[in-house]
């Protein structure tokens, strides 16, 4: 037999206040309002354990076989700027490195490709969860620091671009994983503009909106940098 | 609302047989629990007290701990599915581009707004990477209240518990009439709170899987690759959502005192023994 009153007022008032916030939080695609502030400070939190604890500076990322390209024609490129970005005088084109360095330099694109060279079939995770494999050539970035000698204050890495403010903010530690590179090839073909010519940086470590494109600069620095998405509210670190 | 002062205890003997409970200490089984001769309904209360005969005995059913994660984690796991559609709209797919993507009936489809927590992307996986910690230590809060409780004893699906899960299916299906004989949970319910906490242990898992693909490789590779545990990780919210309905509509049909007992700690109802 069932009570005829298995709960009190107060427990249906419990329960409602239970629901009313689980259908408050599902509602109406909320960002979150007053806790937005919370949410973001969790997110820089989620960073300092992605980069000082998952964060291996030396695990590499998994190689494929070429066979298991992606085709080209199948791998999204994403830009700001529409049409894509390109330079009007390539060959005036030069990276510039520069912050807190003893040694600021600007390198012209047969300079990188005289560096150490590192090419590897890897898979490309994007934020918004596709996956795609492709194969990436170009010169570490720890390469191009140790000709510019970065100071010991330097404790971060500022990407700019050419496609109308994009730039980026990086860790130290994943800038200088062996996989890290300063792309200026894709399946072993020059980059093409869709993929970011004529330098971009690339790593399997990080998501795709950290790989930026249309290099022009970049800089070490003591403050941490934002980014162009990570200021709009992406994390910060978007290690993988 | 009066509740007894004297708390049952929530240690039992460990060794004890779930269906006997010791005839020392224990009034005679309630109709439910010994069908095997006619028993008057609401003649089992041989207690001396002048309480109603008719009304059953208000026990302690669930402790302070399990009520306190039983709500977080409804209140999470909504924030985590809701949280997750939206990083779902931003590639409704599954498997490498290019495809061909997995079977999937929401392939390409998208979930309406009132499902979706954190508004666009950025806000949804913020929402999901900030639960997903309250979501975790909310598991393992309950995990160490039932191993140092030892109420896992009444939770975990054993073997032994296939026949009686049987039995009770065929009850719920009317060819059997009476209720079988049980705990303080039946075989179906230890079977489907043991099950849906081994999806938590994977959701979580497949989650740290797709968070992490290059760092946690050995764990991604576990469940097929990047692509597959995004996959898995998807599939376990309908697992979660078929339990959600399941559970509710069986709290509310077969056992409403049960919510009472889930709110307050306190349960007068149809199953009123313990194991």
């Amino acid at each position: 037999m069932i009570d005829e009153r298995p709960f009190s007022r107060r427990d249906l008032l419990r329960l409602a206040m239970t629901a009313g916030t689980a259908s408050l939080a599902g509602a109406c695609g909320w960002q979150g309002g007053p806790l937005l502030p919370l949410l973001r400070g969790v997110s820089r939190v989620n960073d300092v354990v992605g980069e000082k604890v998952l964060l291996s500076s030396h695990r590499l990322a998994p190689q494929y076989p070429v066979s298991a390209r992606t085709p080209e024609r199948y791998f999204p490129a994403y830009s700001i700027t529409h049409p894509l970005p390109q330079l009007a005088e390539p060959s005036a084109w030069t990276l510039e490195v520069g912050g807190l360095v003893r040694k600021p330099m600007r390198l012209t694109l047969e300079m990188l490709q005289a560096l150490p060279r590192v090419t590897y079939t890897v898979k490309h995770h994007c934020v918004e969860g596709w996956s795609a494999i492709a194969t990436w050539t170009g010169a570490p970035v720890s390469s191009v620091a140790a000709l510019a000698e970065p100071t010991a204050a330097a404790r971060y890495l500022r990407f700019d671009t050419f496609d109308r403010g994009y730039f980026n903010g990086w860790d130290l530690k994943s800038a200088m994983h062996p996989q890290t590179i300063l792309a200026y090839a894709f399946n072993d073909r020059p980059l093409t503009p869709a993929h970011g010519a004529p330098l971009r940086l690339y790593s399997p470590v990080k998501l795709g909106y950290k790989l930026t494109k249309y290099l022009t600069k970049m800089s070490f620095t003591a403050e941490r940098p934002g980014g162009y998405w990570e200021d709009q509210g992406y994390p910060w670190l978007g290690g993988v | 609302m009066t509740e007894p002062s004297d708390e049952t205890p929530l240690e039992e003997d460990p060794e004890l047989p779930q269906e006997a409970p010791t005839a020392a200490e224990e009034p005679p089984p309630a109709p439910l629990v010994a069908p095997a001769e006619p028993v008057e309904p609401e003649a089992s209360d041989p207690e001396p007290a002048p309480a109603p005969p008719e009304r059953r005995p208000l026990v302690k059913r669930h402790h302070g701990i399990v009520r306190l994660t039983h709500w977080l984690n409804t209140v999470l796991l909504a924030g985590m599915i809701a949280s997750g559609l939206q990083i779902y709209h931003a590639f409704p797919h599954f498997g490498l581009r290019g495809g061909p993507y997995y079977l999937n009936h929401w392939d390409g489809r998208y979930f309406p707004r009132w499902a979706r927590l954190g508004g666009w992307l950025a806000g949804g996986l913020n929402w999901h990477f900030a639960l997903a910690w309250p979501f975790v230590l909310t598991g393992l809060l309950y995990l160490v209240y039932l191993l140092v409780s030892g109420e896992w004893r009444s939770l975990l699906f054993r073997p032994s518990d296939v026949p009686r899960a049987w039995q009770m299916q065929l009850y719920y299906l009317r060819l059997r009439k009476e209720h079988p004989p049980q705990g303080k949970h039946n075989a179906l319910q230890k079977a489907a709170y043991s099950l849906i906490f081994v999806l938590g242990v994977l959701s979580v898992l497949t989650g740290f899987a797709v968070y992490k693909p290059v760092q946690l490789s050995w764990l991604t590779a576990a469940f097929g690759g990047y692509e597959l545990a995004r996959y898995w990780h998807f599939w376990a919210v309908w697992v979660f959502v078929a339990f959600i309905v399941v559970h509710v509509a069986l709290v509310l049909l077969v056992d409403p005192a049960s919510l009472r007992a889930m709110i307050t700690g306190w349960y007068r109802g149809r199953f009123p023994s313990h194991d």
